[in-house]
């Protein structure tokens, strides 16, 4: 396994399957805390880290403990479970050891149990039959990918909430809007890493 | 909270099909419902898939409100939901496999699906058995109604085809972005703002606030103005 490969994986998550704006996953947060853009960025770092840490913990589980026994039908129960409780034991460790990035990040943990693209990334690592490293790798990528989405939509929101919208179309509507906008501008990713890395 | 005079059997059950639909107005399930709509019958699948877990869980739960303690009732409520969200998953993979390969990801992301963890905390947590079961029934309703309408705008305009059957007109001229990923925001947002017209701001969506997120009170509501 190369670094080649691992580095196309990463930019393959962060710019053609993007989680937020390409596989929909994350939504909630993507539209309730991008508001401002120390909210968006705290959030995002919380996910990367809460993504890379359930990966290391649920790949391990699904292929040495569910598949070898052959309980892989419990996948989903695990990992929401093993997600729920991981999230716990970090904001309980950051509190004890590491107060000031528990003030930064700690708000956002217990919202990242329900966020769908951090149960949705230790699911697609097993059904995409990665290997360690490339989960490891498309975690990290993914989780990128939710930051970048983001901060550039705790800017774009920062217009549009100035902005002079039809009545029906202030609020949520004139938002997903420009999420329409945004992913059509991701979508023009889409063959460029391929391309880039000659696959 | 002091909950107001008690809504009647009918109401329970018809208001989540447009007075509260969980999708357009209370804007909860927002994933499932953007990722799934590209064709009527994946749509139509997901909605059938949740409103199942949506009902057992809201009975469940209900049945179980006096047992849970209230300081560790989300993690109860998600294992309760995760457990029949594996049934159904299991159900769907042997009596549905094509389904089971369309949906994909999205089969166990029913488990954090807002609308089933929200309509727990919300609903099931406070009232009586039959009344959650109505209220997964209506709730149901309005996500499978939404999910068909939508799905039904993005594929016949944007494949020229329902339920894969190509349709003669649509499928010469049909506008493929409406299938992407771009065209299920957009779809989305135009139809909150039809709701929105439709009831002349009768009803007040949420929008984007703490107020129907079920970890709100977790995470000290960070987004609360909305």
């Amino acid at each position: 396994m190369d670094v080649k490969h691992l580095l196309f994986i990463i930019l393959g998550a962060v710019f053609v399957n993007n989680y937020v704006l390409q596989r929909f996953l994350g939504i909630c947060p993507f539209l309730g805390v991008s508001k401002k853009l120390d909210q968006a960025s705290g959030m995002s770092i919380a996910v990367v880290f809460v993504m890379l840490l359930a990966t290391a913990v649920t790949w391990p589980i699904q292929h040495f403990l569910l598949d070898p026994n052959g309980m892989g039908y419990l996948q989903t129960i695990v990992f929401i479970l093993v997600i729920a409780a991981l999230v716990q034991l970090v904001e309980i460790v950051l509190k004890r050891y590491i107060p000031a990035l528990y003030k930064s990040l700690g708000i956002y943990l217990p919202l990242i149990t329900t966020n769908c693209a951090v149960l949705g990334v230790t699911v697609l690592n097993i059904t995409e039959k990665y290997s360690f490293g490339e989960s490891m790798a498309n975690s990290f990528g993914s989780g990128l990918g939710f930051f970048l989405a983001m901060v550039l939509f705790a800017g774009i929101r920062a217009r549009t909430e100035n902005c002079e919208a039809p009545e029906s179309f202030k609020g949520l509507p004139i938002t997903l809007t420009a999420a329409a906008i945004l992913a059509a501008s991701f979508s023009g990713f889409a063959g460029v890493v391929e391309t880039l890395f000659g696959a | 909270m002091i909950e107001k005079n008690q809504p009647s059997k009918l109401s329970t059950l018809t208001r989540g099909i447009i007075k509260e639909n969980p999708v357009l107005v209370l804007v909860l399930g927002t994933c499932p419902t953007l990722a799934t709509t590209t064709s009527v019958s994946t749509a139509i699948g997901m909605g059938i898939a949740a409103t199942i877990v949506l009902i057992c869980s809201n009975i469940f739960i209900s049945l179980l409100r006096k047992i849970i303690p209230d300081s560790v009732r989300i993690p109860c409520y998600i294992v309760v939901i995760a457990g029949f969200v594996s049934v159904v998953q299991m159900l769907v993979q042997a009596f549905v496999p094509p389904l089971y390969d369309a949906l994909g990801v999205y089969l166990p992301l029913i488990v954090v699906n807002c609308i089933i963890l929200g309509r727990a905390e919300m609903f099931a947590s406070k009232n009586s058995v039959a009344d959650s079961a109505l209220d997964g029934v209506g709730m149901g309703l309005g996500f499978i109604v939404t999910l068909l309408v939508m799905s039904t705008i993005r594929e016949v305009f944007g494949a020229g085809a329902f339920a894969g059957i190509s349709l003669p007109f649509f499928s010469e001229f049909n506008i493929p972005i409406l299938t992407q990923p771009a065209g299920g925001f957009f779809v989305f947002g135009v139809m909150i703002a039809a709701v929105a017209k439709i009831t002349h701001g009768k009803v007040k969506h949420s929008a984007t606030g703490c107020a129907n997120c079920p970890s709100a009170a977790a995470c000290g509501k960070i987004g609360k103005e909305a």
